[in-house]
């Protein structure tokens, strides 16, 4: 057994490095700092940046414009990206949308669509969820009809993140009401700009706009723009939960968060020391350090499965499980860091940092509990911690 | 031993019921709280009339004789409607520090106007390194012949942006996080050299930044014995402890009503969501973290008013601590087990959330009154 990365990985590790330092943005890399909202222009400006390198559709073959990397190198390039604070990148398009093309697209649609995926020029963004149907995924309802070599659709899908800021929506639709309700799913691009899609912005409990609802009136997408047979759309969805991410990135996410805390904690003055002498707060920050610790290793065994060829399952869950309950605790151990500054509540100032102004309080403080209250979402989104562990306990465990 | 409410308090509790049932339903609040002060003056004066702001001052002084019992009443029903007049910084915080640290003419001109709805008034405790040690007081206050000149900060006040007058601790005296040499002034907010720099909280309530750059006030705005102040403060932070239990007490059973009702009738799976288990065990988890608020915020009201500090701190700290316990788990888990519709602004749930939480960053912690506890006790 061996944890360290071979020589050729960690020469790897240092070119990343140095692109990184040198290509990223420093107006980018400081609002990442300072959590203030990336507009649609830094979301592009960073991805085509990645792009002219060849780095942004980082899981791809060579022979599809990717550069062909290892697990680990993947793994690699995550963690110095997070750990340099370049912001994260829009997954819908390379992590999606395109290995879903290239393992079902037509050759039409790969001329069609790729090429914007992997220039970064094209934003997508996923329309799975529906009112009716979140943990339930196979209860969506919203319709696609035949008529003639075009689909109408009309329905409605909810908390899709991005959708205001994106070109195309893949989306899931319900062509079938007779069978098995996963029978009748049919995977669809639609282009946002298509007559009849609405966006509602939908604010979070944070003050930040991250998602919407679209509403679909009787919208025309030609048949040309169905990824596989109809009826196939389960099966699609499936091959993607298949290729889960890796966990890299919410790691490195991790720490970075966390050594933002211990500069906050270093700045922050209690009984006239600093925080981070106080006893208590170090025996909390230490417990979230070494639970750290435990996910990083975990999430290295995963890599040596995944770079093994092993299958790598329940094992991504209990990463997606840990990550999220770290992450909310980190932010919440900020938060409590901040003390009654944690109360101050300046939208503008979220979204696009102070500015000018006078911050209230410290300048890192203002956004302590609007992360907090932000970072609830990781149990919920993506599969909730309910039903990761269900699966878990069905999957794994037999029961 | 009784735990019955008297016939007069159960009527005190069926009229803020009925206040909040018209006034403050999710809707009307949203909207109340999005106008630039987050209140309403009408409102304000229908509490005048209804006797609740005068409720716990002693009848000499134009009050209704109230107990921490009637305080608890109150703001447990406020809690279930996120009422945002300044209940808590006027009635709890100033009139607090007036009753506890205010010499009798103090009390006998200000508290009439307090009641009557014609003053507000807001305590400033906290500094920008104090945390929540309320001793930690940099705020100096220098004698200059029969007055005092007061410089300094005060973090975070809440109801500062339409408060009359202030209350401030500042240092007459004593080393830094001394006890001993802390004094009350009260100031008023247009005095010359106060500025007040006003904004929402988290939870749509207002608080400010208020700076004294020089402040000129006579010998009559030092409340009590100079040096002396620190005790009075105490213990008006210790009430406010109890007062903002019932608050979180209330706010968590509406919580738990919502997030009841909500698993009981969302479905997925071709059945509701209360029907999994793992649900219904967190809901019971719910709602036996409500249950033990309440004891608490139960006991912190027949306790708080102990003549023995100690016994008032520990009833105080340890109503804190359960608190800041029980509040953070409703909050959490009736985001979770709403989804994704928990998350959004435009449903109540994450309201409720933002001001459990924001009571737990005030007055200290759970961890803060943790180690109060262990320290008193
Ligand atoms: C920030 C954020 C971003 C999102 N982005 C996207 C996006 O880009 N595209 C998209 O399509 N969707 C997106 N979603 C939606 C997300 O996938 C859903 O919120 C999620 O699947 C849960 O569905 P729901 O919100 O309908 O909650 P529900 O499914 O109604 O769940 C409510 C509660 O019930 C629990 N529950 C449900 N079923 C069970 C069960 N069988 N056993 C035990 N407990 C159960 C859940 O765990 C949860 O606690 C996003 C959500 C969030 C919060
Ligand atoms: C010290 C001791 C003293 C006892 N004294 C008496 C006595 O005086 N008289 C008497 O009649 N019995 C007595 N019992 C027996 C006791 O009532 C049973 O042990 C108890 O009812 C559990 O039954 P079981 O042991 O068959 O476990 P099971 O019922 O098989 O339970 C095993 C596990 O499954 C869980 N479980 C079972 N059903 C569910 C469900 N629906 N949902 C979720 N989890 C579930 C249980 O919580 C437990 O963790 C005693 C037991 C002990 C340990």
């Amino acid at each position: 057994m061996d944890m360290t990365f071979t020589p050729a990985e960690q020469a790897f590790r240092r070119e990343v490095q140095a692109f990184v330092a040198e290509n990223l943005p420093a107006p980018i890399a400081r609002k990442v700092a300072d959590g203030v909202e990336m507009t649609r222009d830094d979301m592009s400006t960073w991805m085509q940046i990645l792009a002219k390198q060849g780095w942004l559709a980082t899981n791809w073959e060579q022979k599809d414009g990717g550069p062909g990397w290892s697990t680990a190198q993947k793994h690699i390039f995550e963690e110095e990206c997070a750990a340099a604070g370049a912001p994260d990148i829009i997954p819908f398009g390379t992590r999606m949308v395109g290995p879903v093309l290239l393992a079902f697209g037509t050759p039409e649609q790969k001329a069609k669509y790729l090429p914007g995926i992997v220039s970064g020029e094209m934003l997508w963004c996923q329309g799975y969820s529906e009112p009716g149907a979140g943990s339930d995924l196979a209860q969506l309802q919203l319709s696609a009809k035949l008529d003639g070599d075009e689909y109408v659709v009309n329905g409605t899908k909810i908390w899709t993140t991005q959708a205001h800021m994106a070109d195309m929506i893949f989306v899931l639709a319900r062509t079938d009401n007779s069978g098995r309700k996963q029978d009748g799913v049919t995977c669809l691009l639609i282009d946002m700009k298509a007559p009849g899609v609405t966006v509602r912005p939908i604010i979070t409990i944070d003050g930040r706009h991250r998602f919407n609802q679209e509403f679909f009136d009787d919208v025309r997408v030609p048949v040309a723009d169905r990824v596989g047979e109809a009826g196939d759309g389960w099966r699609i969805a499936k091959y993607l939960l298949g290729h889960e991410r890796s966990n890299a990135a919410g790691v490195a996410g991790a720490v970075r968060m966390l050594k933002k805390l211990r500069a906050i904690a270093k700045a922050e003055r209690a009984e006239g020391e600093t925080l981070m002498q106080d006893q208590d707060f170090r025996r909390t920050l230490a417990d979230v350090e070494t639970r750290l610790e435990v996910l990083r290793m975990t999430a290295m065994r995963n890599l040596a499965r995944a770079s093994a060829d092993k299958p790598v399952g329940a094992e991504a869950s209990v990463v997606k499980l840990g990550m999220a309950e770290i992450r909310k605790d980190i932010s919440e151990l900020s938060m409590q860091a901040g003390a009654y500054y944690a109360n101050p509540f300046d939208p503008k100032a979220i979204r696009e940092g102070w500015g000018n102004q006078q911050p209230i309080g410290a300048d890192y403080i203002f956004k302590l509990a609007p992360d907090y209250f932000e970072m609830r979402a990781r149990s919920i989104a993506g599969g909730s911690n309910e039903i990761q562990k269900n699966i878990i306990a069905k999957r794994t465990l037999g029961l | 031993m009784d735990f019955e409410l008297s016939e007069d308090q159960v009527l005190l509790q069926e009229s803020v019921t009925r206040f909040v049932a018209d006034n403050y339903s999710f809707e009307q609040r949203r909207k109340l709280v999005d106008t630039d002060q987050g209140y309403s003056d009408k409102q304000w004066s229908q509490f005048a009339e209804l006797g609740w702001l005068g409720m716990p001052f002693a009848e000499d002084v134009g009050g209704y004789g109230g107990t921490p019992v009637e305080t608890m009443v109150v703001l447990e029903e406020f809690g279930k409607g996120l009422v945002a007049e300044p209940y808590i910084s006027t009635i709890v915080l100033g009139g607090g520090a007036l009753v506890h640290g205010g010499t009798a003419a103090q009390q006998q001109e200000l508290i009439p106007q307090v009641a009557e709805g014609n003053l507000k008034l807001a305590l400033g405790f906290a500094e920008r390194q104090s945390r929540y040690n309320l001793a930690d007081v940099q705020t100096k206050a220098e004698k200059s012949g029969v007055d005092y000149v007061l410089s300094g900060m005060k973090s975070v006040v809440f109801g500062a942006p339409t408060a009359n007058k202030f209350i401030v601790s500042a240092r007459t005296g004593g080393a830094a996080r001394d006890e001993g040499g802390i004094s009350l002034f009260l100031v008023d907010a247009d005095a010359s050299g106060v500025s007040v720099r006003g904004y929402p909280t988290v939870d749509g309530m207002r608080a400010g930044e208020v700076t004294l750059d020089g402040v000129k006030v006579g010998a009559d705005a030092l409340m009590g014995a100079e040096g002396e102040g620190f005790g009075a403060l105490e213990t008006t932070i210790d009430y406010a402890i109890a007062a903002t239990a019932a608050e979180a007490v209330g706010a968590m059973s509406a919580l738990n009503d919502m997030t009841l009702e909500y698993i009981k009738t969302r479905e997925q799976f071709g059945q509701p969501i209360g029907k999994f288990q793992v649900l219904q065990h967190r809901m019971v988890d719910m709602f036996i973290a409500h249950e033990e608020a309440k004891s608490m915020a139960m006991m912190a009201a027949m306790r708080i008013d102990d003549e023995d500090p100690n016994e008032r701190r520990k009833a105080a700290s340890a109503t804190k601590v359960q608190i800041a316990k029980s509040a953070r788990f409703v909050g959490q888990q009736a985001i979770q087990l709403h989804g994704g519709i928990g998350m959004t602004d435009e449903y109540a749930a994450g309201h409720y959330f933002k001001r459990l939480t924001m009571i737990d960053r005030s007055y200290g912690d759970g961890d803060y009154h943790l180690a109060r506890f262990g320290a008193v006790s």
